[in-house]
């Protein structure tokens, strides 16, 4: 397979191959009781670049393919950084992989954040438990240029304070940015904020009509947030969603990403708020 | 030497067996329409004999009868249960292998190049004009843009198409209000020879012309005579007068518009109470191309394979996800289809995924017509009327731009 696929002058896959490449786990980082966060290097032939909101479909040998998010894309390596979530046969076998395993890897696929709407403007980064996986690199790519984009707030909901991601790096970030945290259910020594994460747009400081939103989570969230967003004056093309849809291909021949007129893997995962809000109004769309 | 590639010829009926007979020379294997276990069924053919010459079909919503022509017309039978999707998006294939090493390492085969080139070319012989369109639909789905080079791609561009003009549509087609039948497009290039079947004083004989160079050079070699202008004419007429005994036909509207404007449709609640969600339309139909994947391993456990076969929109697991299924009702998974076919393929690839044959309607086990069901939806919504209505008209300039999605 690998002498077919024609690379370009960087080394990198000119195309999006068919076939999945071969990347070697370099690291594992255990975020949650049920995520971690596996750091993937080539371990031959490297795919083309990535950028952040795009995912990649990650397979386990024999057990099947998943699309996954890019979490982060290390300046100067062609290392891919994925957050795992565990919820069935893929997801459990990615999880568990341990340094040195292999994961075959397709992409990149679908539409970016866009973050080039952003400069000057407020950025309000939005997340709801592993929405913000896809997210990670907005922020790391917003902080290592600080100075282009106006004010920073990075606004996280987790279930339970046992279900945060990125707890140490989310520190970090309160530097450079307005960090607010909040969960469903707090536990014992929890200090923070109780309740949905739309709560926390009460405190953000934003000039809403010089904003853009970039908003990752489950749909209910997504909603709810987008039409907060909308009600305090944020034009809806510029808040940024990146939806969910069964995928089995990411190449726009399967089918099964369907939103109505919007095949998600082509079209999206991310859209802007003013495709989104009439789909996501028609109920089992 | 004959001017091939723009002049109409005429082959006798018995001209047929050259015809065959020349694209198995060519190392093609033919596939055309035989009489198998009561229907026209698709299958190789090696002799022309084979076709079902005086054989017809009588369809109705839910019904398929193959009946005894009283001529010896060999194409004058509306479409089978199968299309070409079979041989060109087989229903089952296998993606890449993979074998992992003792150090964990993997080596990974594509398979689409091996298995493309492996299998046959092919000639496809009575090719009908929604079908035509239909190949060049799934072409602009799954042929993945210029230049690319997909399995799909692959196979069509080793396939000779012999289409062939209808004459004789079923009671359940509709290829005339959706443009894409039941005469062959001369600007859409999807063909390599076209022919009209000709049964009147004149005798039993079919009005060919090339739509390729491939065409072209197997003209030469086939026993034609230069067609005079009445038989022009006379093939023109049969045609024309096809397309006025349509057996159904779209309602004149919008149909993008309609379905768009269809989400909160009574209609849904109506159609969901009869639908079975046994998804024989989307098996049937020519243009629908969901798959999905699964990946399997030998008991070694170090050998994997990935394998591609047809899904089913109707399908619960189709739209899976960690909560359950997106569309669990079956109202939403009607929806989904019918949107899809005559609404949202505009958004996704330029034109309607319906292409008139009615396929779905005589196979679905209990009857729903998507005619039916499309008229209901714009009663119900009060969608204007739109005469030369918007689906022809735009499929037809796609045909054209794109000469059918291959070459
Ligand atoms: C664009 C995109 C980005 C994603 N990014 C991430 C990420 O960064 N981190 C993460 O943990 N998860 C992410 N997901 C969700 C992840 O793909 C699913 O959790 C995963 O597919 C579940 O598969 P499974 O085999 O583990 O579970 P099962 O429940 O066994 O799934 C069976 C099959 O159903 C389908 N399926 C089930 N759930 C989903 C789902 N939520 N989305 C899509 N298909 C699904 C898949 O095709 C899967 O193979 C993303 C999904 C999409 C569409
Ligand atoms: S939807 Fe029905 S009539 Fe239209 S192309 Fe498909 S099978 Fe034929
Ligand atoms: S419309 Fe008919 S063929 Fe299609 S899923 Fe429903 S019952 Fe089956």
């Amino acid at each position: 397979m690998a002498s077919v696929l024609a690379t370009s002058p960087s080394g990198a896959l000119s195309r999006v191959p068919s076939v999945p490449v071969p990347y070697r786990v370099v690291r594992r980082c255990p975020e949650t009781a049920d995520s971690a966060t596996l750091k993937l290097a080539p371990a031959g032939e490297t795919l083309p670049p990535f950028v952040p909101g795009q995912f990649a479909m990650l397979c386990a040998f024999g057990i099947g393919e998943i699309p996954v998010s890019v979490a982060g894309l290390p300046v100067g390596e062609d290392a891919l950084v994925h957050t795992v979530r565990t919820v069935g046969a893929v997801s459990d076998a990615l999880y568990a992989m341990a340094p040195g395993a292999t994961v075959g890897v397709r992409g990149p696929f679908g539409t970016g954040w866009d973050l080039g709407m952003a400069a000057d403007r407020d950025v309000l980064v939005i997340a709801g438990g592993i929405g913000l996986a896809p997210l990670r690199p907005v922020v790391l790519d917003i902080l290592g240029e600080r100075e282009r984009f106006g004010r920073l707030s990075v606004l996280i909901g987790a279930r339970t304070p046992a279900d945060l991601l990125y707890k140490l790096q989310t520190k970090v970030w309160s530097a450079a940015a307005d960090v607010a945290v909040t969960v469903d259910r707090p536990a014992p020594g929890w200090s923070g904020s109780v309740g949905v994460v739309t709560r926390l747009l009460d405190r953000a400081v934003f000039r809403p009509a010089n904003t853009v939103a970039y908003v990752c989570g489950p749909e209910p969230m997504i909603r709810a947030t987008a039409r907060q967003l909308v009600t305090r004056g944020v034009p809806a093309r510029r808040i940024r969603v990146s939806l969910e849809r069964n995928m089995r291909c990411g190449s726009a021949e399967c089918g099964h990403c369907q939103l109505g007129p919007v095949l998600l893997c082509r079209d999206g995962p991310v859209i802007g708020w003013h495709r989104a809000e009439p789909l996501l109004t028609v109920p089992e769309l | 030497m004959k001017d091939v590639r723009r002049d109409a010829w005429v082959l006798r009926d018995d001209g047929l067996a050259a015809l065959v007979r020349e694209l198995a020379r060519d190392g093609r294997q033919v596939i055309g329409p035989t009489v198998r276990d009561g229907a026209i069924v698709l299958a190789e053919v090696d002799d022309a004999a084979q076709l079902p010459h005086g054989w017809g079909v009588e369809l109705a919503a839910g019904r398929y009868r193959l009946v005894r022509r009283e001529d010896a017309m060999v194409f004058a039978h509306s479409a089978g249960p199968q299309s070409w999707k079979a041989y060109l998006h087989p229903q089952h294939v296998r993606r890449w292998t993979a074998d992992r090493n003792a150090g964990g390492e993997w080596t990974v085969r594509g398979e689409d190049e091996r298995e493309a080139d492996a299998v046959p070319a092919y000639a496809f012989l009575g090719v009908r004009p929604c079908d035509l369109r239909a190949i060049a639909v799934q072409g602009r789905v799954l042929g993945g843009g210029p230049g690319a080079d997909t399995a799909y791609r692959r196979r069509l561009d080793r396939t000779f198409i012999v289409a062939v003009e209808c004459t004789d549509p079923g009671a359940t087609c509709f290829c005339t209000s959706m443009g894409s039948g039941p005469a062959v497009d001369v600007h859409d290039r999807g063909y390599d020879l076209a022919m009209t079947e000709l049964l009147d004083e004149g005798g039993h004989r079919f009005l060919i012309r090339a739509g390729s160079d491939a065409g072209a050079e197997l003209l030469t070699r086939l026993p034609v005579e230069g067609a005079a202008p009445l038989t022009e004419s006379a093939a023109r007429h049969v045609v024309a007068d096809a397309a006025e005994r349509m057996g159904r036909s779209m309602p004149p509207v919008d149909l993008h518009a309609l379905m768009a404007g269809s989400m909160a449709a009574e209609r849904w609640d109506d159609v969901a109470s009869r639908c079975l969600t046994c998804g024989n339309c989307t098996m049937v139909c020519p243009t629908c191309f969901c798959t999905t994947t699964e990946d399997v391993t030998d008991l070694t456990g170090d050998h994997a394979e990935r394998w591609q076969r047809w899904d089913s929109c109707f399908d619960l697991d189709f739209s899976q996800l960690h909560g359950g299924p997106v569309r669990a009702s079956g109202r939403s998974r009607y929806r989904q289809w019918l949107t899809h076919k005559l609404g949202t393929w505009h958004d996704q690839f330029g034109e309607s995924g319906c292409v008139g044959c009615g396929r779905c309607i005589v196979w679905c086990p209990v009857g729903i017509d998507i005619t039916e069901e499309a008229a209901a939806l714009a009663e119900e919504t009060g969608q204007p009327e739109n005469r030369g209505s918007v689906q022809a008209a735009e499929s037809v300039r796609h045909a054209r731009q794109e000469g059918g999605g291959r070459r």
